[in-house]
């Protein structure tokens, strides 16, 4: 246990935002109208393509004889942005249906 | 500065998500959280320094996003309403990849320069954890994809989830190995706890009966905000670990959510009652149904002076929705007052049916949430069901050896007439019979819900 113990000393401060995220996140969903369950997941799903930032480190970090991590980082960027881009899209699509029926 | 944007980002995506919960403020919510995301990728690629050195392999950064981007755009933009949850486990699937990947490459990049030090380990550890959620949600998420489309089915069997339990436990066996003991075939051992994850992704979905979908996709959302998280650790990065803690712990909480509005536990869904091994009841001898034809049904809803109609997945799949209004505007210029009653898991995911009524203009005050419809079902003389078959099943209500024993269902029996339309007797996706098509006020309509619709709407216009 001790390693774990102080790796977590080591990095403080990503435990607390682990921590403190963890209650946000389910202090934020609390109370949602059934109704928007799916545009909510939709909207989660396109948050959590932050992961892209991590696919454009690798790539940029990749030296440029490694092939496999050049391909395997560029792969990993375009499968990212799809989320990202396409999660944020589906999202809006879906809650425009909403918002035209408000509005009449 | 970086940090500053990374700051920035975190909180969009807070706000976001917070304001995504609130139907009058959540598309304001979702391009708030795009553009924090934009923001923290430009800042990313430009601002970045690791060691005071800065990224390169610019171009294939650039020309992965514009792939990227165009292939999200257009694919997102031309989806089917219908076809959206499908979309949404791809999108889910591709970021769980991602994280996959993101691993591999850092396993690859660590391989040689693996110490016996702590730091070392810990790495190691959260490469793994990376890897595996990564590479379960991404053949999860292609699993219940295939599943929402029909084109993979159910397959259960004696034992599964023992085999299931094992493929999981032989994983976390593994990885604890290498990252305890660092064997010198790492490498091997690192590809078969990927294969695994993998096949665990497989096996975990194939079970879970299609009705489940949505929750199984919500769970598998949250394991990728999850992954997404620990890339957040491996390189000290704080707008991936909060936004992916943050989908983490959200989409936890929405799996739970949207089991309750099922009046089911997680645990029930996952290890599923729906599995199909056991019929239940469903054997006991049933009576006969009555049928009903077009110009029987067009007058009876045409004199009528209330009819709800109750949509499900069936409508979805005809895309009846457009016929639909045109069925309500027809009835409500003869004076006939028409609602919808919306069932809260009613179709393949929540939500489903108000957006494809909302897609065919039908206004918003003419749904009815399940509490509402139900206390209107007694003044209703017709009701006529869409393919909806589940969230009417008194069953539910009555028969405590059903299945869907305590979900709560649109009473709609109450009504003086009940009109259902299917394509044929096959029991629902839960795959239990349904008693209400039964009951003498029933009569059974066969077809295909868009073009029963459409020549009701002709007969009506042609004969009354």
């Amino acid at each position: 246990m001790t390693p774990v113990f102080s790796f977590l000393e080591q990095h403080l401060e990503l435990t607390y935002i682990v921590i403190l995220s963890i209650f946000l996140g389910v202090e934020v969903i609390s109370r949602v109208p059934s109704v928007l369950h799916t545009p909510l997941m939709s909207g989660a799903n396109a948050i959590h393509g932050v992961v892209i930032i991590g696919a454009i480190i690798v790539m940029g970090q990749a030296s440029e004889e490694n092939y496999l991590a050049l391909i395997l980082g560029f792969l990993a960027v375009i499968l990212g942005t799809v989320n990202v881009v396409g999660g944020f899209v589906v999202t809006d699509r879906m809650l425009e249906m909403f918002k035209s029926k408000k509005s009449k | 500065m970086l940090s500053l944007i990374y700051l920035i980002g975190s909180v969009t995506f807070i706000i976001g998500l917070k304001m995504l919960g609130n139907p009058a403020t959540a598309r304001k919510g979702n391009a708030i959280a795009a553009g924090g995301m934009a923001l923290a990728i430009l800042g990313t690629i430009f601002l970045y320094r690791h060691h005071g050195q800065g990224l390169h392999n610019y171009g294939w950064i650039i020309a992965g996003l514009l792939i990227g981007s165009v292939i999200g755009f257009i694919s997102a933009r031309t989806v089917k309403m219908t076809a959206m949850p499908e979309m949404v486990s791809l999108f889910n699937g591709m970021g769980g990849a991602c994280a996959a990947l993101i691993s591999v490459v850092e396993f690859e990049h660590m391989s040689d320069t693996l110490a016996d030090t702590t730091g070392s380990r810990m790495q190691l550890g959260i490469i793994f954890a990376g890897m595996v959620i990564g590479a379960v949600s991404f053949a999860g998420s292609v699993i219940a994809w295939g599943k929402l489309n029909g084109r993979i089915r159910d397959v259960s069997f004696q034992g599964q989830h023992i085999l299931n339990m094992s493929v999981l436990a032989v994983i976390v066996l593994l990885a604890a190995y290498v990252t305890i003991l660092l064997p010198s075939s790492t490498v091997i051992l690192f590809a078969a706890v990927l294969a695994l994850s993998l096949v665990y992704g497989i096996i975990f979905v194939l079970p879970i009966g299609g009705a489940d979908m949505p929750v199984v996709i919500s769970l598998l959302n949250s394991f990728t905000g999850v992954a997404a998280a620990c890339g957040g650790f491996l390189y000290n990065n704080p707008v991936m670990l909060t936004g992916g803690i943050l989908v983490g712990s959200a989409g936890t909480i929405l799996t739970i959510l949207m089991c309750k509005a099922m009046n089911r536990s997680l645990k029930n869904v996952l290890i599923g009652a729906f599995g199909g091994a056991k019929p239940g009841s469903a054997s006991k001898e049933q009576g006969a149904y009555k049928e009903i034809g077009l110009s029987d049904t067009a007058v009876v809803m045409g004199y009528a002076n209330k009819v709800i109609i109750v949509p499900g997945y069936g409508l979805a799949v005809a895309q009846a929705q457009h016929a639909c209004h045109e069925l309500e505007t027809l009835l409500e210029a003869r004076g006939v007052e028409v609602k919808y009653a919306i069932h809260p898991v009613a179709g393949r995911m929540p939500g489903h049916m108000n957006v494809l009524l909302a897609e065919a203009d039908v206004p918003y005050d003419k749904l009815l949430e399940m509490e509402q419809a139900n206390g209107q079902f007694t003044t209703t003389d017709v009701v006529l069901i869409l393919g909806a078959n589940d969230v009417v099943n008194p069953a539910a209500k009555s028969d405590p050896s059903s299945p869907i024993y305590g979900m709560p269902i649109l009473e709609v029996e109450n009504a003086r007439s009940v009109i259902v339309n299917k394509r044929s007797m096959k029991p629902g996706y839960a795959g239990i019979e349904n008693d209400l098509f039964f009951q003498p006020k029933t009569s059974m309509l066969f077809g295909d819900a868009k073009q029963v619709l459409q020549q009701l709407v002709a007969e009506i216009v042609n004969s009354l």
